[in-house]
């Protein structure tokens, strides 16, 4: 079984609320029952609520694999990039400094390295994952290319992303809107409460997607 | 006589609250469940479809149940952990006495002997001081069954006319101003009307955290064009990328709403066909808010000119819209009026009675809806009838086989009957669902009453904090060990499916509100076998009555999803009885018929026009001063419920925010010299609560913000003023006048209470 290649998974930061209904529902999943493989945080909660759930990004060439000295990190045929595999994994460390997004984690107790696997027992089976379940703000979607277009016209999906010299793209897609917000997001009461705020608007860089290399290893199994 | 029985430390610990985890088969990945349950989340108004998993007569997982349409599968963290309060180590499985020579105050007794028990005390009670001695409290999380028996309960087995909710601190203003302007108490559209709008305006709403679910819809509504409005001292989540945010000053929202229809009657963007044909009472409303001119109303309100401006163009121009309000607006002395102003823009407007134009109130409690309406309330029978009114009188008591003479009249408000007790007028109370001594503000008084007390019995799942008082404790049912119907936010009844069994000794509510009756001696009227069968009597005391129920059934609502009142079983046009009736899921709609207006129009009035009211401003009781300059205002965090009866005993959301914060902008604390994670006291005319800050630019420079799930000296209703609007009797936790300074050391409970106690 694997997960089916029509269904996408999808964040959008801009709708997160910080409730922590993905981390909740994530430690419910069975392949890792009781952890959240999630991180939710708030990037400065003194100046802002905003925060940013990131889940694996499930990379196509992924760093995390390319580094592990015991090959204990695999990719399946569907793009998924599994949780290390327990008789291979030496809980070195290496994916966890390595991982461009900050995501493996070791379990020193257990001795591995857990991540998020796209809850593959929900999504091999053609069911969405549990947070993209629960999200009550659907900051974290799980649907088709057709789902996407019609419910998201403001925002469009980017995989493609640069960290240094190196060129990343991911099965998971990060919303960007379109165009810069008319509002800049509010971070300080005062300027609201002012008849003349400080614009404080924030640019994005978006990757130009012509740049990228296609991946050579996109459809094989690791 | 009801003092704390022991030293409250030895009764927390033997009665938590303690934490649940997962463990066991929870935990288990090989254990599969026997059955999946359709039921719905017992944490807030949204009623959160979900399907629990059972095994062995215990819940040990949930799973999304994607098809209930108000949520698909979306739940909050609450809804996720929910199934962590069954089979937890606090849960009461006995029926308890006070017992001050147990070290926990309390020894188990049996189940007959306390039901025994407390139909003797009622019965010595009232026959020495008269019916009206007893006072029964109740609440709004409770199925709408339940609440039906519990008002017929009080009126005709105990014959008092002192019953009252905790829906008195949550739902009532709201419930007033609807029933003033439209005639009718209900949000007017499905939520999904929200989606294709043109503006959405949000006041006083905490959605990202309160009503999580909504989110979605009003980030689908802006997707689709809309713009968001929202109305707050804080920027919440929702507010974070808004298009407008108006950053109120707590307690000025009248003000706003005239100040902002006012700019719009200056620039005509009203909808003058519509106020003509449908509604009266506008020039009066225009006349008072000529008074708002617009620099008065940024003076007043703390929100720019700017902001007011842009609010009134973007909703007067609109062609589509929603508003909803919540608790920001209701929770104050003002709170009716400021319900009324937002009426007022909506009417003003005309964007009512079609798709996609709504007006809402977000309820708070698990069936905030239902649970007003069918007669817990202390001046409402079933059907949302009034009490005073004689042809309801006689409805209702023929349904219930009676006397209308036998009927009592209307009672008073919760917090009107805990001054009763304080009088010495009641003197026996019986309270079930509702944990005043944490949530009702200040609560110090509340204590003294219970201690004024001859008698009082709780019933609750665990013991709550309220409950240390009580002289029996009756060992009621968890949402998941019973079935009804709950009505929630859009009007929608829905169905709560057993899980499990009661565990021990415990019994369904129903039970034990009848084995009073029976051992009262008055058992006519309750010997229900079942929630169906007290539904189905609901059904027809309902009938006729504005929230008509009488043409919904069990197997339509799980058929429906939801059935939405009004639900009739006679065509209320004709009489013809009908079977089929699809329910109301939009209020007001063309060339509707209500049996109010009877055809004349679309609103619950004889003439068929919804009415203008003047929403008068009035600054708040106890409001900011020289003495105390800083206003305060409380209110929830996401994985919180009310008083924490249930969430506070859940590891899990715990962990998530362990322990109540002083939020506080960084100007104020540079100025009062604290810093972030320090402890600091707050100081109103009430008393003094000590707590760790948390210092966020997020919320007003004069205006701190502590949420209130928490009990005995981490409660901010210790704090909070008692001031009640004068209709609606809510009380005013929005906003009071307080003052803040650094504590110079941690306070006594730092070194011995766990974080949840």
């Amino acid at each position: 079984m694997a997960k089916p290649d029509y269904l996408h998974f999808l964040i959008d930061p801009n709708r997160c609320i910080g409730c922590q209904a993905c981390m909740q529902a994530c430690s419910e999943c069975d392949t890792h029952r009781g952890e959240s493989m999630i991180h939710l945080e708030y990037l400065n909660r003194a100046e802002s609520v905003q925060t940013v759930p990131v889940v694996c990004m499930h990379c196509n060439q992924p760093t995390c694999a390319e580094v592990c000295p015991a090959d204990a990190i695999k990719r399946t045929g569907d793009g998924v990039v599994q949780s290390a595999r327990k008789p291979r994994c030496i809980a070195c460390g290496n994916c966890v400094v390595a991982c461009p997004f900050g995501v493996p984690e070791v379990y020193e107790d257990r001795k591995i390295m857990m991540k998020c696997d796209m809850c593959y027992d929900r999504t091999s089976v053609g069911k969405k994952p549990m947070c993209a379940t629960v999200c009550p703000s659907q900051a974290l979607f799980f649907g088709t290319r057709e789902q996407i277009e019609q419910l998201r016209p403001l925002s469009t999906p980017v995989n493609t992303f640069q960290f240094g010299q190196q060129t990343i793209t991911t099965q998971v897609n990060i919303m960007v809107p379109r165009r810069l917000a008319t509002v800049a997001p509010l971070v300080d009461v005062t300027a609201a409460m002012e008849e003349k705020p400080k614009s404080r608007a924030v640019s994005l860089k978006v990757v130009p997607v012509e740049n990228v290399e296609d991946d050579p290893f996109a459809e094989v199994e690791v | 006589m009801a003092e704390v029985p022991a030293d409250p430390l030895r009764i927390i610990e033997k009665f938590g609250p303690h934490l649940s985890e997962m463990t066991g088969v929870r935990l288990s990945t090989s254990v599969e469940p026997e059955r999946l349950v359709k039921t719905h989340c017992c944490f807030c108004g949204q009623q959160c479809g979900i399907q629990l998993k059972v095994r062995d007569n215990q819940v040990i997982g949930f799973e999304p149940w994607e098809d209930f349409p108000f949520n698909r599968g979306m739940l909050c963290p609450k809804g996720v952990k929910r199934y962590l309060q069954g089979s937890h180590p606090d849960r009461l499985i006995t029926a308890l006495r006070r017992d001050t020579s147990s070290a926990s105050g309390f020894s188990p007794m049996p189940y007959q002997a306390a039901i025994d028990r407390v139909a003797a005390e009622i019965g010595r009670i009232q026959q020495k001081h008269g019916a009206g001695a007893i006072g029964v409290l109740g609440g709004a999380s409770l199925t709408t069954e339940k609440t039906y028996l519990l008002g017929k309960f009080a009126r005709v087995c105990l014959k008092t006319p002192f019953i009252d909710y905790n829906g008195r601190l949550c739902m009532v203003s709201a419930g007033a101003a609807n029933k003033k302007a439209f005639g009718i108490d209900r949000t007017t559209n499905p939520w999904s009307d929200m989606v294709g709008t043109d503006v959405i305006w949000v006041a006083g709403s905490n959605v990202a955290e309160c009503s999580p679910i909504t989110t979605n819809y009003i980030w689908q509504a802006r997707e689709q064009g809309a713009k968001i409005i929202i109305q707050d001292p804080r920027i919440t989540p929702a507010a974070r990328t808004c298009d407008l945010y108006l950053p109120v000053k707590p307690g000025r929202d009248a003000a706003l709403f005239a100040g902002v229809l006012q700019i719009m009657i200056e620039r005509d963007w009203l909808d003058h066909t519509f106020i003509d044909a449908h509604t009266s009472g506008f020039d009066q409303v225009a006349a008072y808010c000529s008074e708002w001119t617009l620099p008065r109303t940024a003076e007043m309100t703390g929100v720019p000119q700017r902001a007011l401006m842009q609010a009134a163009e973007w909703w007067g121009t609109a062609k589509t819209s929603f508003l909803f309000h919540a608790r920001g607006i209701e929770h104050h002395s003002n709170g009716v009026q400021n319900a009324l102003g937002t009426i007022n823009l909506v009417l003003a407007s005309g964007r009512i009675g079609k798709p996609k134009c709504g007006y809402g109130t977000i309820v708070g409690q698990a069936n905030g809806q239902g649970g007003r309406e069918h007669g817990q309330k202390c001046d409402q029978l079933p059907g949302w009838r009034d009490i005073s009114n004689p042809e309801h009188r006689r409805y209702v008591a023929g349904v219930w086989g009676i006397e209308e003479q036998e009927l009592p009249g209307p009672g008073v408000d919760a917090y009107e009957l805990f001054r009763k007790i304080d009088r010495g007028e009641i003197k026996g109370l019986l309270s079930i669902c509702f944990n005043p001594k944490v949530s009702l503000p200040d609560n110090s008084f509340v204590t003294r009453c219970l201690e004024k007390l001859e008698f009082f019995t709780a019933i609750d799942f665990f013991l709550n904090d309220t409950a240390w008082h009580a002289d029996v404790v009756l060992p009621g049912s968890l949402h998941e060990e019973d079935e009804g119907t709950v009505t929630q936010v859009e009007g929608r009844i829905i169905k709560i499916n057993k899980a499990v069994d009661c565990p021990g000794d415990a019994h369904e509510d129903w039970r034990i509100i009848q084995d009073i009756a029976q051992a009262l001696g008055r058992p006519h009227g309750f010997t229900f076998k079942n929630p169906r069968e007290i539904f189905e009597e609901l059904r027809l005391a309902s009938k006729g009555g504005v929230a008509d129920y009488s043409g919904v059934t069990y197997e339509k609502i799980t058929q429906n999803m939801g059935v939405f009142w009004p639900c009739y079983s006679e065509d209320p046009r004709t009489g013809a009885a009908i079977d089929d009736h699809p329910g109301t899921p939009r209020l007001f709609e063309h060339g509707s018929y209500n049996p109010v207006a009877k055809g004349s129009g679309p609103f619950y009035f004889p003439d068929g026009r919804a009415r203008f009211n003047v929403a008068d401003y009035r600054d708040p009781v106890d409001d900011a001063s020289e003495e105390f300059p800083i206003y305060l205002t409380t209110g929830r965090v996401v994985s919180q419920f009310l008083s924490g009866t249930q969430t506070r005993r859940i590891g899990p959301l715990v962990k998530q925010y362990a322990e109540p914060k002083i939020e506080m902008h960084p100007r104020l604390a540079t100025k009062l010299g604290i810093a972030d994670g320090e402890w600091a006291t707050v100081e109103t005319r009430r008393g003094s609560i000590t707590l760790k800050a948390q210092v966020v630019t997020t919320i007003r420079p004069d205006t701190i913000f502590i949420p209130y799930h928490w009990a005995g000296p981490k409660s901010v209703n210790q704090v909070t003023v008692a001031a009640q609007d004068p209709i609606s009797k809510i009380p005013q936790y929005k906003v009071c006048g307080c003052r803040v300074r650094r504590a110079k050391a941690p306070p006594e409970y730092a070194a011995v209470l766990e974080p949840q106690q």
